[in-house]
């Protein structure tokens, strides 16, 4: 189950920075722990990428690895452009991926 | 600093309580001490009660969303949600996290959150019931005590109760295992000194189902008393036993007065 949450605020000014935070439920499996019944390495599933794009422009971008912790949060700031979505982009292993977008007002 | 800022922010608090424009306390004011009693919150380390504070960095918030949906969906033969009877936005939810376990007529004994969910399901609804520690479950349990969120703990132990009060008093005072400890060696004798690493706390279930960073994930109060008893080396009970739905009887009653905070984050 991977759910994402995002928060960013509904309506920003024009210049402002303001800050945007996102966690997503994801077990973040390192690949380095055995089944303890069978022994057996469990596969690595971590998400590798993260990536936000605002005003078609990739304003947040990270690889991350498999050190990186179970449901992993992350928060930033931005400054604020023009009114648009902003569209987060979590990749896991295998390459599926979830999308979150808000959408952010600009006055 | 920071302490300094607190001390003038609750000084000002306190006069405003007192001018009379406080007339209640707000919902949103949480007891972490109530008497002798003290949450687990005031022995966390800042860090940890930051996560916890802050909705959008707790990990176990995704649940209470969850938790909201499966209380609307609609399962098994009956064709009913929960919210079919007990509707919506429920109102006998605000007060459900603060008083189980409660005592069963029909079972002749005392039955938890997680018991009457199931409960329910197999008799209201028709439908399977969920498995323990599922993350079905712990969405149900942390929604449903989510919605008693600041209320104080309050549950009943008079009446029909006594007796597995006594039952629960006992588990907690009694020895057990290799290492021939009981809950009060750790939990009341030793509560705020550190064991190894661990800062030992009064083992209060105000905040359970809670989000543990070790275990990554948020577990019941029962996975935490298997936790515990595995440690001091004794075979632990199983998940809904007798024996644990006792124990957490006498230890929400141990926790009376703090106010529910599901879920809770811990170390």
């Amino acid at each position: 189950m991977a759910k994402a949450r995002v928060k960013a605020p509904k309506s920003v000014k024009k210049g402002q920075v303001f800050e945007v935070k996102s966690l997503i439920s994801h077990k973040m499996e390192t690949g380095l722990r055995n089944d303890k019944k069978t022994g057996k390495k469990i596969a690595r599933k971590i998400i590798n990428k993260f990536s936000v794009t605002y005003g078609g422009k990739e304003v947040f971008g990270s690889d991350w690895h498999p050190a990186v912790s179970a449901n992993p949060y992350i928060s930033f700031f931005v400054r604020a452009s023009a009114s648009g979505p902003m569209k987060f982009q979590w990749t896991e292993d295998g390459g599926k991926v979830t999308e979150k977008s808000v959408n952010i007002k600009v006055t | 600093m920071k302490k300094y800022f607190q001390g003038i922010l609750m000084g000002a608090a306190f006069a405003v309580g007192l001018s009379g424009f406080a007339g209640s306390a707000s919902s949103g004011e949480m007891v972490f001490k109530s008497g002798d009693r003290s949450s687990g919150y005031t022995y966390a380390t800042k860090e940890t009660q930051g996560i916890q504070d802050d909705d959008m960095g707790n990990p176990a918030w995704g649940y209470v969303e969850d938790g909201g949906d499966l209380w609307n969906k609609v399962d098994g033969k009956a064709g009913k949600s929960c919210a079919t009877c007990h509707g919506v936005e429920s109102a006998m939810l605000s007060d459900v996290g603060t008083r189980y376990p409660v005592y069963n007529a029909k079972l002749g004994k005392m039955q938890n959150i997680e018991q009457k969910i199931n409960q329910e399901r197999e008799e209201k609804m028709g439908a399977k019931p969920y498995k323990w520690e599922s993350g079905q479950m712990l969405a149900m349990t942390i929604y449903m005590r989510n919605q008693s969120h600041g209320k104080p703990m309050n549950v009943s132990i008079d009446g029909p109760a006594v007796p597995f009060f006594e039952a629960g008093k006992k588990f907690f005072n009694k020895k057990r295992g290799q290492l021939d400890m009981s809950c009060t060696n750790c939990h009341v004798d030793n509560a705020g000194n550190r064991i190894r690493a661990n800062m030992l706390t009064e083992a209060q279930g105000n905040g359970f189902p809670t989000y543990r960073l070790k275990w990554q994930k948020p577990g019941s109060l029962h996975r935490r008393f298997r936790g515990c008893n595995k440690t001091v080396r004794a075979a632990p009970y199983g998940y809904g036993s007798d024996e644990y739905v006792n124990l957490e009887l006498y230890v929400a009653w141990r926790g009376r007065g703090l106010s529910v905070e599901t879920p809770a984050v811990r170390n």
